[in-house]
């Protein structure tokens, strides 16, 4: 990290926090910036303490989450008495109503502390957002492989005890599941599963 | 036929109105189609409001009125045609805290002005012995729980900006940095005190019906443009919401309304929590000690849902007092007319204006808010403009 480094000037290497309670998230959204040129970049995962962190750092771009809470803290760097550099909320311009729209879709949020140029902005925040949308794919993914291996599951315990209650073979058990799902046009998961929940209730 | 509306809140108890208008088919019985959409910030409520993926919300009073004059933030013009919430806030602190003002007090336990006293001195104490400034968390730069926090200390001659330490902290993070030492006490609007009380980790010193007898809190908040254009959408908002107020307020319906907004996807914490609030009976110390108030917190009575500019005026007062703006007669119109009660007698047709109610602080003068300057003028404790 460059923390020890005396901070540099805005236009060559914005520092930019990424605030985000999700690791993984940030780490993808970092490799993206570091990729993109943009060296200087600080993860901030912990809540504690964040606007005394942030003060320290004096970051000229930081990023968070539309998900995180402690957006409300950030707010607070808005009021006029602190002696700090002022940061302007991504919101403030609205002459580009599509990026903004695109931010909210993806879940991220910016605030840009004076002395950036609108250009290189954008081009940090379009980046920010592409990475969110990435890691919302990735994490769909995931959430559905989950979903088909509980699903795996919980037919395979259906065809179980079809097989003993009704003295099927595997693949009987299989074809009886399967054709009724299509007979009433339900998923054959979800047949497996009142299969299962009617088997407890009548243990 | 209208489109569907969408409209944020965060889950507090003062979404009641809004929410029971939802749940219980008062929107839908007016032809509405209404989603509420839960919200974690109050920055984000305010931005989605801005941009329209809201069309109205639940919504800090002093936001809609900053939004509209542009403090602090982009100027997106807010109306205000409706109150979500009367009072209903409460200042929690710990027991270290509680013990060292108990110790101090010269007076009524209850009575704001000596508790206020009372934590000078426990503040002037620790300065002598080079201990770290107390600090107290609140909610949003633009918030009652700011303002209420601020005018109480300073009543009692400790200045909120030099004395000790004011952080925003959101609600959900404040039961937990009170119990880690990372605040000394907070205001915050319910459930949140009564879990402090709970856990043992807070005790209620106040309810904000000590501090001001009659104060805006939350307000259904609609971008101007929009209820400009959707006049007749906004008034079957507002005799849904007015409906469920009302409801609300029956004492009969009270576990029934506690229970639907404690569902998950609506507030999420135990009914009974809940009610507690709603009934203004409250336990305020981890000893179960119960302190009832009848204005606690007002959703339905007393006209409560019926916007005061005055209000707004005392709200813009405040934001005068604090420097977060400087002080102009045409701000103050501006954020007196976010506030709309002709939009709320139209929609439930009411023809007689009735009289403003004084907000009722317990310090400074009676508020007059056609001479804001002179009611500011009064007080010693205040932030100079930078």
């Amino acid at each position: 990290m460059t923390a020890e480094q005396p901070p540099p000037k805005a236009e060559q290497a914005p520092k930019i926090v990424i605030v985000d309670e999700s690791p993984i998230r940030a780490a993808i959204l970092e490799e993206g910036l570091r990729e993109a040129g943009y060296s200087s970049v600080v993860r901030i995962s912990e809540m504690q303490s964040l606007l005394a962190r942030i003060y320290a750092l004096d970051p000229d771009i930081i990023v968070i989450d539309l998900e995180n809470p402690s957006r409300d803290i950030l707010e607070q760097m808005f009021q006029v008495s602190r002696a700090v550099r002022r940061p302007i909320a991504m919101f403030v311009d609205q002459s580009d109503a599509a990026s903004i729209q695109a931010s909210v879709d993806a879940g991220v949020s910016a605030y840009i502390v004076d002395g950036l140029k609108k250009e290189r902005m954008k081009s940090i925040l379009d980046l920010c957002v592409s990475r969110f949308n990435a890691f919302a794919k990735l994490q769909d993914e995931l959430d559905r492989t989950k979903m088909a291996l509980e699903e795996r599951k919980v037919i395979d315990r259906a065809k179980g005890i079809l097989m003993k209650l009704k003295g099927l073979t595997e693949e009987e058990a299989y074809v009886l599941l399967r054709s009724t799902a299509m007979r009433e046009k339900k998923k054959i998961g979800e047949i497996a599963q009142s299969i299962l929940t009617a088997s407890e209730l009548l243990k | 036929m209208t489109g569907p509306l969408h409209i944020g809140f965060i889950p507090l108890v003062d979404a009641a109105a809004l929410i029971v208008a939802v749940d219980k088919g008062l929107t839908a019985a007016e032809g509405l189609d209404v989603t509420v959409v839960r919200e974690v910030s109050w920055s984000n409520v305010r931005d989605k409001l801005n941009i329209g993926l809201f069309e109205a919300a639940h919504l800090l009073a002093p936001v809609a009125i900053a939004s509209s004059l542009g403090i602090g933030h982009v100027k997106v013009p807010i109306v205000a045609p409706f109150n979500l919430g009367i009072n209903g806030n409460a200042i929690t602190v710990s027991p270290s805290l509680h013990a060292a003002i108990m110790a101090e007090i010269d007076g009524d336990r209850l009575d704001p002005k000596a508790t206020a006293r009372a934590l000078a001195r426990v503040v002037a104490a620790r300065r002598k012995l080079g201990a770290e400034p107390l600090t107290f968390a609140m909610t949003f730069p633009f918030s009652t729980h700011n303002y209420q926090l601020r005018l109480w200390m300073a009543a009692g001659g400790v200045d909120p900006d030099e004395d000790v330490r004011l952080v925003v902290l959101p609600p959900p993070y404040m039961v937990e940095s009170l119990e880690n030492g990372h605040v000394d006490g907070f205001c915050v609007g319910a459930p949140w005190n009564s879990i402090a009380v709970d856990h043992g980790v807070g005790h209620i010193l106040h309810f904000v019906a000590d501090i001001l007898v009659h104060a805006a809190e939350k307000v259904l908040a609609i971008r101007q443009g929009w209820a400009e254009k959707n006049p007749e959408v906004v008034a079957r908002l507002l005799r849904a919401l007015s409906r469920a107020a009302e409801f609300i307020e029956e004492p009969g319906n009270r576990a029934e309304v506690a229970r639907m907004l404690a569902r998950p996807e609506r507030i999420g914490v135990d009914a009974e929590v809940i009610q507690r609030t709603l009934d203004g009976r409250l336990k305020i110390s981890p000893d179960g000690t119960i302190r009832e108030h009848g204005r606690y917190l007002l959703v339905g009575r007393e006209r409560a849902g019926r916007p005061d500019p005055v209000q707004a005026a005392w709200l813009y007062a405040q934001m005068v007092r604090w420097a977060q703006t400087r002080a102009s007669e045409e701000a103050l119109k501006a954020a007196m007319a976010v506030f709309r009660p002709d939009l709320y007698d139209a929609a439930l047709g009411i023809s007689a204006s009735p009289a403003s109610r004084p907000v009722g602080a317990f310090d400074g003068p009676e508020f007059d808010a056609s001479d804001i300057k002179a009611y500011l003028a009064s007080f010693k404790i205040f932030r100079r403009p930078v």
